[in-house]
């Protein structure tokens, strides 16, 4: 009995969800105590099992079982450090931003309980994506989570954008779980199993190639649930949700279950089966993410699409060190940026409301007198995100920075300059918005948030500061056996602090102290570029979606109403009626047409008789 | 007592059509009986038989120990139930003709289901057509009388192919129930002529489940239908020709992959034209019933790529029989469930044209919540009842399957290449579905949709009754059936 305590971590979840859903849908008070109930219920869990608690091997659900062992598909839960500490986000997190949204969703005049329920329901699916077993239940995960951002980013789905949002992401995604699924059924082939338990025996004596390609097509998996490039492009639409939920969803957890599952990958089937070239692969599109997203950041004026482009950015980081064969690297990256990326979303948060709704940064300016203690809390994310020493996110960035170097110098220097764009575009978003004196109506009325927004933010800001140090990495870095990262005085320092420095002189060359009212980089060609993300989304809704699809699917459609059912099926039925026709002249009643070619018959019978033929 | 099941339905009838009982409620009264009867015989212990009489030397034996006969039959109860529940007729003549039909399909899937003797299992699925051609030829939308008969000549056409199949395929075995065939089959008896046999059997259960090219008459067809013909057909008697096929393979064990072996590659090309082609064709459609109909046409091709994952292994691949059990059933439910709704839909709004609609939800945010949870069950959500089928037919055509070369693509076998390809549907139905889902229910409120007032409390009830089992399936897939 006690050894399945750790199904709660799924039950509780789930059962707030369906509660929410179908019992409060009047009482939104009610779900949302629910729902943080059962939060708080798994973060308690959570810390306990960190903190030492044994309850054994939990049992394995089986919901398709078949006589073949290893194809009996079950659910099952792994409980190692990596799965717990990763939890230890999942819930904490979570946990600070239900409580948030209660301030943040105040007058909302939408049902909160669906909002609930939706958080529910995404705190179940990622549970289950951290402690799959297998890959098939961190399909099921996988799937899940992207039906909960469904749900969240069309919350306002009275807002035709925010429907579109919503739809683009699931099926962005969708296109991703394509290749996913192939390579969980070719992991299947190749290792003979879905566990992960059972993957690390098997995989010496795999051909090289076989394996490449395996783990490119799981790759495709991180790549559309991770937002990596090609498949970045719902990233930054997702922002249209409530900011709470980008916080959580979309920037601390779920966007980040790709590079989860990339680590577990590594640590189940052994560094080996990442080969060369699979490895080459996903530090490219890493690398290439992280520069092309750190880019778009810089142009951007909407203060959630900042910090959208810079998670893209970061996330870029973190795949790229999974393809240096740097996972606790990686795994250290994801786990501060969850904590100092969550306090700067909801930072944003408390600030958009604080300014009655308004997200243009040009439309802010001079709050850091209004309401000081939002924007110092943010401003730690800040300097976490940017990576000044002492700060979480500056240990995390030298860990990557670090294993860069040992692997490819490439990756090394593109790392160093995604840094100081990094540095650029933060240190821009800051001196905008915060100094100078308020260049609209909402920002010269604006207040200091309320408690129950302060709060998480306050917890949030401490942890931005303390997750990167040695006494909370030794026992919180979600990664068996990594060591809290202590600097050397090296290149990629050097290089850490040229980055920083550079981009800080730059935003204030170009900034001041808040004292433009327009962007002066703006109105040029590469400023719309940037600012229209590369034309990236519109060539994949001109050309692929609105061209390629339509036109495709167009052309399918009428051939199938041209040529089957029109000529095929209706030409067959017009052909049997004129044969019909046809036949029927020859029986038309007439005798004296029977006489004639009774007549006509036996004079052909009689010529042939006659001449013996 | 599984007389009863053909008995109670078949009476019901009677009384409506012959002695004027109120059609609706008669109807529901049935619906319930067989629905308590149907779940107490499939939840006992030891399968009951009922034997009725003999034919052609066999006995007509009713029978629940036929490996999809369980699952069938609970499909058809349920979907009865909500088809007649959420009846909504013109008028007080029609709703009595529309029970009647809805009662007779109902026996007549239930007979095929359960019959032993093959000619039985024929005859009954002949029985369910009739009221399906008349309903859509009296009551239905549209072009009716055109796409009546366009129907009834491709089934027509399909059930004689069909019969010829079956009639030489019982000579050559000297059997004529699937319990002495089995017998046959254990007895080292094979069949002379293979692939005549299946090819005939293959075109005649294809046609009438839609497998391209013969699915021109399906999408119109459902369109056109009313309500509950549309749910039944589509969700249960459809299901017949992939019942047939997969009883028979299990008849056969592993002499199914010398019977249909030799038609399996084209199965395998005609199998991607209903995921890919077919859901093209339903990403195009515009209005709501079309699109129903074709998307219900799409979700054959998985099944029947079980049933070639299973030839291929020679019938020794349980995780295809039982994924293929299960998505028939899911499917049954989430595709009668959006017939439903569609049809509740468009008796709020007067129109299934989608780009006149748009806001529903806001209006009818019940209506909403169950369109979605219909629409992404049928997408293949996990926890609804439909991904566990879909995602076990998947594996079970990688069962067996180990790269045998340095090169992925060289050591596929067909239906590994298959699979790949067909994986593409999830896509396409997740575009059409949440396409669709946005441009009726989200964004600003529409013209149409203003008319919107409130669903009736038998609307709530049979939607809510299969939305539940679409959950209860999902979070626990009845593999035991």
């Amino acid at each position: 009995m006690i050894q399945n305590l750790p199904w709660l971590f799924l039950l509780l979840p789930l059962l707030a969800a369906v509660i929410d859903w179908v019992v409060f849908r009047k009482c939104s008070k009610c779900a949302a105590a629910l729902s943080i109930l059962s939060v708080a219920a798994t973060f308690a869990l959570c810390v306990a099992y960190l903190c030492g608690l044994q309850t054994g091997t939990p049992g394995i659900y089986t919901w398709m079982p078949v006589a073949a062992a290893q194809l009996s598909l079950h659910m099952g839960l792994v409980l190692d450090p990596l799965a717990m500490r990763m939890m230890l986000v999942v819930t904490g997190i979570g946990l600070l931003v239900h409580i948030f949204s209660i301030g943040y969703m105040k007058g909302d005049p939408s049902n909160l309980s669906r909002y609930f329920a939706g958080l529910s329901i995404f705190m179940f699916s990622m549970t289950c994506i951290v402690l799959a077993d297998n890959l098939a239940m961190t399909f099921i995960g996988w799937e899940m989570v992207g039906f909960s951002s469904y749900l969240l980013i069309g919350h306002w789905f009275d807002k035709a954008s925010a429907a579109d949002a919503a739809k683009k992401a699931f099926i962005t995604n969708r296109v991703g779980d394509f290749g996913f699924l192939i390579g969980i059924l070719l992991t299947l082939g190749v290792f003979g199993s879905l566990n992960f338990a059972d993957m690390g025996a098997k995989a010496a004596g795999i051909a090289p190639a076989i394996l490449t390609a395996t783990v490119l097509f799981l790759f495709c998996g991180a790549v559309g649930k991770s937002a990596q490039f090609p498949l970045h492009v719902w990233l930054p639409d997702a922002m249209e949700g409530p900011t709470p939920v980008s916080a959580l969803i979309h920037a601390a957890t779920m966007v980040a279950a790709g590079v989860y599952m990339l680590v577990r990958l590594q640590v189940a089937m052994g560094e080996a089966a990442f080969t060369g070239t699979a490895c080459n692969v996903i530090a490219t599109v890493g690398a290439i993410t992280a520069v092309l997203a750190a880019l778009m950041a810089v142009q951007q004026d909407d203060i959630k699409r900042v910090l959208a482009y810079s998670t893209l950015s970061q996330l870029g980081y973190m795949v790229m060190a999974v393809g240096l064969l740097a996972g606790e690297a990686a795994m250290f990256h994801l786990y501060t940026h969850a904590w100092f990326k969550a306090l700067l979303f909801l930072g944003a948060g408390a600030i958009i409301i604080c300014c009655h709704h308004e997200q243009d940064i040009w439309k802010m300016g001079g709050l850091a007198k209004r309401m000081p203690l939002t924007v110092l809390c943010f401003l730690m994310g800040t300097c976490a995100l940017i990576a000044v020493p002492g700060f979480s996110g500056f240990f995390s960035k030298e860990a990557i920075l670090d294993a860069a170097l040992e692997q490819n110098p490439v990756f090394f220097w593109v790392g160093a300059g995604v840094a100081a764009l990094t540095t650029f575009y933060m240190a821009r978003l800051c001196l905008v918005a915060f100094c100078g004196s308020a260049r609209a109506h909402g920002a010269e009325h604006a207040k200091e948030a309320c408690p129950t927004m302060l709060l998480p933010l306050l917890v949030l800001a401490v942890m931005a500061i303390i997750s990167g140090y040695g006494f909370a990495a030794d026992s919180l870095v979600p990664f068996e056996g990594f060591h809290a990262h202590g600097f050397a005085l090296g290149l990629p320092f050097y290089a850490g602090m040229g980055a920083l420095a550079l981009g800080l002189l730059l935003a204030f060359a170009l900034y001041g102290c808040g004292k433009r009212s327009k962007d002066p980089l703006s109105g040029n060609a590469v400023s719309d570029a940037l600012r229209n993300r590369f034309y990236i989304d519109a060539l994949y809704d001109k050309v692929i979606i609105g061209g390629l699809q339509e036109i495709v699917a167009h052309i399918i459609e009428f051939i199938d109403a041209a040529v089957i059912r029109g000529l095929l099926m209706q030409g067959s039925a017009w052909l049997t009626a004129r044969i019909g026709l046809l036949l029927s002249y020859i029986q038309g009643g007439s005798l004296r047409a029977y006489a004639f070619v009774c007549g006509f018959g036996l004079l052909i019978l009689i010529f042939l008789l006659a001449f013996n033929l | 007592m599984l007389i009863w099941l053909i008995l109670i339905p078949v009476l019901a009838a009677a009384c409506i059509g012959l002695l004027k009982a109120p059609g609706r409620a008669t109807a529901a009264v049935s619906a319930v009986l067989t629905l308590v009867l149907g779940l107490t015989a499939i939840l006992l212990p030891e399968s009951c038989s009922d034997c009725l009489s003999t034919f052609a030397g066999a006995p007509i034996q009713f029978t629940l120990a036929l490996p999809f006969s369980k699952i069938m039959v609970l499909l058809t109860v349920l979907v009865t139930f909500a088809a007649i529940i959420g009846m909504k007729a013109p008028d007080k003549a029609a709703e009595r003709s529309w029970a009647v039909s809805a009662l007779l399909l109902s026996t007549g899937a239930l007979g095929a289901f359960m019959s032993d003797n093959i000619i039985a299992f024929y005859g009954f699925h002949e029985l369910a057509l009739i009221p399906t051609f008349v309903m859509i030829g009296c009551y239905g939308r549209g072009d009716r009388r055109t796409i009546a008969w366009t129907a009834t000549l491709y089934l027509g056409l399909a059930s004689m192919v069909l019969l010829a199949g079956l009639l030489i395929l019982c000579t050559e075995m000297h059997a004529w129930t699937f319990s002495n065939m089995t017998a046959a089959v254990q007895a080292g008896l094979t069949p002379a002529s293979p692939v005549l046999i299946s090819g005939l059997l293959l075109l005649g259960f294809g046609t009438l489940v839609s497998l391209f090219p013969f699915h021109s008459w399906a999408a119109p067809a459902y369109a056109s239908a009313p309500t509950p013909i549309a749910m039944l057909h589509a969700g249960v008697l459809k299901k017949f020709g992939l019942y047939g096929l997969f009883t028979l393979a299990s008849v056969f064990g592993p002499q199914c992959g010398a019977l249909f072996g030799g038609w399996n590659n084209l199965l395998l090309v005609l199998l991607l034209g209903n995921v890919l082609w077919v859901g093209y064709v339903t990403i195009c459609q515009t209005r709501l019933d079309d699109m129903l109909g074709n998307s219900s046409v799409m979700h054959m091709g998985y099944i029947f790529l079980a049933f070639a994952a299973l030839i291929a292994c020679n019938g020794d691949n349980e995780l295809a029989v039982k994924g293929a059990s299960l998505l028939m059933l899911a499917h049954g439910l989430t595709i009668a469930m959006l017939f439903l709704l569609a049809g509740q839909i468009e008796s709020q709004t007067k129109t299934l044209e989608m780009d006149s609609m748009g806001g529903l939800a806001q209006k009818l945010p019940t209506l909403g919540f169950l369109f979605g949870l219909a629409g992404l069950a049928s997408v293949g959500l996990p926890l609804l009842a439909n991904f566990a089928g879909e995602f076990s037919i998947f594996v079970s055509a990688f069962a067996g399957w180990v790269p045998t070369t340095d090169c992925i693509c060289s050591s596929f076998g067909p239906v590994q290449i298959c699979v790949v390809f067909a994986l593409w549907g999830l896509v396409i139905s997740a575009v059409y579905m949440l396409r669709a889902f946005r441009r009726i229910f989200e964004a600003e409120v529409g013209a149409t949709s203003e008319r919107a007032t409130k669903l009736t409390a038998c609307d709530l009830i049979a939607a809510w009754f299969l939305a539940f089992f679409i959950v209860l399936f999902g979070i626990l897939p009845p593999t035991c059936l």
